[in-house]
């Protein structure tokens, strides 16, 4: 309440300090000075419970491959064979394009990250990672909101963005959020005369808080129409792709480039629940591990020298059973793996207290269990791309212990 | 978690309110023609509304004879029914009354509504409104007919509306291999879209949309709206998305003017409540079954229960209230949730131990009667009487009430032991539902936005997927609220650039027709601009608009344009009315 206050109270000094009209960049020029950081955290959040085992599997655990006869990738050097990252773990081969990251540091695993007090629903699951608060679902807010409430930042409309359709449960709460399904659609028909109308018919507005989001809407809708920012192309010779994830990093990468104050995105990728037919080095599982690590690798190149300012971390709602079903698949388990991407991030190498897949190390003898709280992983992110100082206001009743990649 | 002190045991023995039985005898006998009454009630309203300083004290019955809604239920079942809705003294025009009325227990005005309410006046048009069995919806009714999932059991849907999956299985269709979307596609070359259980789902929203545009029972709709809310489930969670149907047909609509009591059993019973919060898988500590292994005690739905549906986060209850809660709930479950999905209680899972909740015993050797007699104990506790009081005070009057308002209503919940109706009554006739303070004083939710925009041209909806759509662009997407919280009822979460962006886009593909399935015809564009902005604005906004907005749309209309031919541009109806429903005067209520 009190952040939202100070944004209300912000917002009315700018505009009456330049009725209105003060240009976009002059703003965020002041909340720069004002000590905003200039950096940005991009959570990606896999729906669907993404296979942990499958991801980065660990080539070097000798119950992997009895627990997985179909699906267990082929060691390092074979054909097909799974990518080397260190003396018991490997990259899936689809994620090849993520290998220049993993060797200049700037990609990170934590394997067997889950939240404690586990279930197997995905809409339980789900609702526990994006509320921050594992076993109560009463949480109205969502952790990612709360701890923007707390940070210091830019304060224009494009400072919180989801690049989907509906905004994600953890940016439900009192910091405003767009969500969009792209920039692209972030638009009025009627165009620059209709944007004009409406601008003035908000200035006017009575209501405090409708007043102040239509000015922070229409700036923004103002300065994605001038920046052409849908239309922004890739720099450093950066590929995309065609793959609806390819085409949501593109627009975060637009946002971030053309420096409309992105502090936090959001953004979500389906069809990892893999209980039929999910394939080893080809099939269900790595054609999504193809659009995803082609994605996040054009993502690090088009951002160039942003990339050292800007953390993703790519996360699930659990991951799936060690051994494999009878269907060819997997069915849904406990930790899975975390992908933390970006600068500040002391990567290149698989941390998190995996222990394993032999029986006796297994979760109710069926999962791998989980070492590293998700939320270690979150606030860890928080804390180096908001300057959060405070972890129990962002997570309630969890207290973080030692670093994990930072 | 609140771990505050116990608050004093309710008494749970109410003395009957005298007031309520000398008024119900006091009542006059009701006229025989509704029309007549209306225009009685109307005068007397009209006439005495000039007379600022009175309090009016209006009589107003309720005919049921005319108005093709079956008998009337025993006087002594609801002995409310036909009092005089006593209001304070209001010093607003009819006119304005009558927007506040419809803007607050209705989707806003629609042309005929207001006629009606005027011509009633308000007191006799909320009664009215508060027996709903004795208004004719016969049109929607006949309209949704075209939904044969509404009147569905979930085993029916379940039947009716399988899991693809399971028809892959029928059909030989081998899902090996394959991505979910190269299923679906080959699932969609053998079955109809409308074979799938995301049916179920359409026809209900559709349904919801059709109902709140269009019913005669406007305060109903917006009562399943708050109930539904209040006791929320969402379709996402599994075999929810069967059972939401039945959720509101069974356990929502059927309390809404009668005893909380009855619509919390209602919902603590039904299989959509006990499986969203997980009370099926809960048992009795040491549990096992064969098929699943040792089981226990789920708390989510005992917690969710005092925090969310009763006592309120801060009503004083302990965690060990919740765990005896809990526990007296065990063996509430659901026999065959993906196929039957029917409430049954299982003797051998329930914990037949001693139990104490707020303070109260509930000796052991109990069965499914522990978790009623909790259900009484909450029904009847102060804090839940609070909690509802200031939930609805939040929704019909302000999003801050004020406290003398929420205790005032509170009383008579309490008094009337949890009679709604009687708390609606106090809520409508309490001099904060009038106030000044209340007028255009809360920014409507998505669902009101979008209805309330149909619903002021004299529009009509088909509910279909665009205008769903747009709701779900602007933060609503109807029954998938995840968490048990519902959608928030404050002005807050819902204003933001994205959702702003949605309901102005909304409001010109309305007016502009490019909103499939549904329509509004526009108001008449001739005449001179002033005129027509004034006009229009007078029938959207219902009020005269600001000199400097009046000022923007006629410079966004180009009105000061000439034609080569000398004359003045005429108004394009669509845009006029596509900026007034996007003008900040429309977000709120």
């Amino acid at each position: 309440m009190s952040a939202f206050s100070r944004r209300r109270f912000l917002r009315s000094a700018g505009a009456l300090a330049a009725l209105g009209t003060v240009p976009g960049f002059l703003g965020r020029a002041l909340a720069a000075a004002e000590g905003a950081s200039g950096k940005t955290l991009v959570l990606l959040f896999l729906r669907g419970g993404a296979d942990g085992l499958s991801i980065v599997p660990p080539v070097g655990d000798l119950a992997y491959r009895a627990a997985r006869p179909t699906l267990a990738l082929a060691p390092p050097g074979k054909d097909g064979g799974a990518i080397r990252l260190d003396d018991v773990f490997a990259l899936h081969p689809a994620l090849s394009p993520l290998l220049p990251l993993w060797s200049e540091g700037t990609l990170g695993i934590v394997h067997a990250a889950g939240l404690p007090g586990a279930t197997r629903s995905h809409f339980d699951a789900q609702d526990f990672c994006e509320s921050g608060t594992p076993g109560r679902k009463s949480t109205a807010d969502g952790w990612l909101n709360r701890a923007v409430q707390r940070a210091t930042g830019p304060d224009g409309a494009f400072r919180v963005v989801a690049v989907q359709p509906t905004l994600p449960r953890m940016l439900v709460g009192d910091a405003p959020a767009v969500a969009m399904s792209s920039l692209g659609q972030f638009r009025l028909p009627g165009g620059a005369a209709a944007g004009t109308a409406f601008d003035a018919l908000y200035a006017q507005a009575v209501d405090t808080a409708l007043r102040t989001t239509g000015m922070e809407t229409f700036e923004a809708l103002r300065e994605a129409g001038s920046a052409r920012l849908a239309r922004l192309s890739p720099a450093n010779g950066a590929e995309y792709g065609n793959a609806p994830i390819a085409r949501r990093l593109q627009d975060v990468a637009r946002l971030i480039r053309s420096g409309v104050g992105l502090q936090v995105a959001v953004t979500d990728m389906g069809g990892w629940d893999t209980h039929v037919g999910e394939g080893s080095e080809k099939g269900q599982l790595a054609s999504r591990l193809a659009e995803l690590g082609g994605a996040l690798a054009a993502l690090a190149r088009d951002l160039g020298a942003r990339w050292a300012d800007t953390r993703v971390v790519v996360m699930t709602e659990f991951g799936r059973t060690a051994r494999e079903n009878g269907n060819r698949g997997t069915d849904h388990g406990t930790a899975s793996v975390m992908l933390v991407l970006g600068g500040g991030v002391r990567g290149g190498r698989v941390v998190g207290g995996y222990r394993g897949l032999a029986r006796s190390e297994l979760f109710e003898e069926r999962d791998l269990a989980i070492g590293t709280d998700v939320r270690s992983v979150l606030w860890e992110a928080v804390r180096g791309q908001l300057a959060v100082r405070d972890a129990s206001t962002v997570f309630p009743g969890f207290s973080p212990g030692s670093p994990v990649l930072g | 978690m609140a771990e505050t002190e116990r608050v004093e045991r309710p008494s749970l023995a109410l003395a009957p309110d005298p007031g309520v039985a000398r008024r119900s005898r006091d009542q006059s006998p009701a006229p025989s023609s509704l029309l007549g009454l209306s225009r009685d009630s109307g005068a007397i309203f009209r006439s005495t509304h000039s007379v600022s300083a009175m309090t009016l004290v209006l009589l107003v019955g309720c005919a049921t004879a005319s108005s093709g809604g079956g008998a009337p239920p025993p006087a002594e079942a609801r002995p409310r029914v036909g009092d005089p809705l006593r209001l304070p003294t209001v010093a607003w025009s009819a006119e304005e009354q009558a927007v506040h009325v419809l803007n607050r227990l209705a989707y806003g005005p629609s042309p005929a509504d207001l006629r009606a309410l005027e011509s009633m006046g308000a007191p006799a048009w909320i009664a009215w409104q508060l027996r709903p069995a004795d208004i004719d919806d016969a049109a929607v009714e006949k309209r949704l007919a075209d939904f044969p999932s509404l009147s569905m059991s979930s085993a029916e849907l379940v039947a009716r509306y399988p899991r693809a999956k399971k028809v892959a299985e029928a059909r030989g269709i081998s899902m090996e291999g394959k991505s979910p979307e190269a299923v679906r596609a080959e699932l969609l070359r053998v079955v109809e879209p409308y074979q799938l259980p995301r049916q179920v789902g359409a026809e209900l929203v559709a349904a919801r949309l059709i109902r709140a545009t269009e019913s005669q029972r406007q305060l109903q709709e917006q009562l399943v709206d708050f109930w539904f809310n209040h006791f929320n489930v969402s379709a996402d969670k599994g075999a929810v998305r069967w059972m939401v149907s039945p959720y509101e047909r069974e356990a929502i609509r059927p309390h809404l003017f009668g005893s909380f009591r009855a619509l919390l059993g209602a919902v603590a019973h039904h299989p959509a409540m006990l499986f969203y919060l997980d009370n099926w898988t809960s048992t009795r500590e040491g549990f096992s079954l064969p098929k699943r292994g040792r089981l226990g005690l789920n708390e989510n739905y005992a917690r969710e229960l005092l925090e969310l549906h009763t006592l309120g986060v801060d009503g004083g209850y302990t965690q060990e209230d919740v765990r005896e809660v809990a526990r007296c709930f065990t063996g509430w479950g659901i026999r065959k949730p993906n196929e039957e999905g029917t409430f049954e209680f299982h003797p051998q899972a329930h914990d037949r131990g001693s139990k104490r909740v707020l303070g109260v015993e509930i000796p052991a050797g109990g069965g499914i009667e522990d978790g009623e007699r909790v259900l009484d104990l909450l029904a009847s506790h102060p804090s839940t009487a609070r909690f509802i009081a200031r939930k609805l005070a939040q929704k019909f009057v302000m999003d801050v009430p004020p406290p003398s308002l929420v205790d005032r209503v509170a009383q008579v919940f309490l008094r009337t032991g949890g009679d709604l109706t009687a708390t609606y009554r106090a809520l409508l006739e309490s001099p904060e539902f009038w106030s000044d303070a209340a007028r255009a004083a809360k920014v409507k939710t998505p669902l009101e936005f979008t209805v309330s925009a149909v619903r002021v041209l004299g529009g009509t909806t088909a509910g279909d997927v665009p205008l769903v759509q747009a709701l779900t662009r602007m933060g609503q997407p109807l029954y998938r609220a995840q968490p048990p919280t519902g959608w928030p009822e404050a002005a807050q979460p819902w204003v933001n650039p994205g959702a702003l962006v949605a309901r102005i886009d909304f409001g010109l593909k309305l007016a502009s027709g490019r909103l499939t399935g549904t329509e509004v015809p526009l108001p008449a564009a001739a005449g001179a601009p002033e005129e027509v902005v004034d006009r229009t604005a007078e029938a959207i906004l219902h009020r005269p608009l600001g000199d400097g907005t009046r000022a923007t749309v006629l410079a966004a209309l180009g009105a000061s344009e000439v034609m080569p031919d000398g004359e003045r541009r005429p108004v394009d109806g669509a845009k006029l009315v596509g900026l007034l429903l996007g003008a900040p005067e429309f977000q709120n209520q």
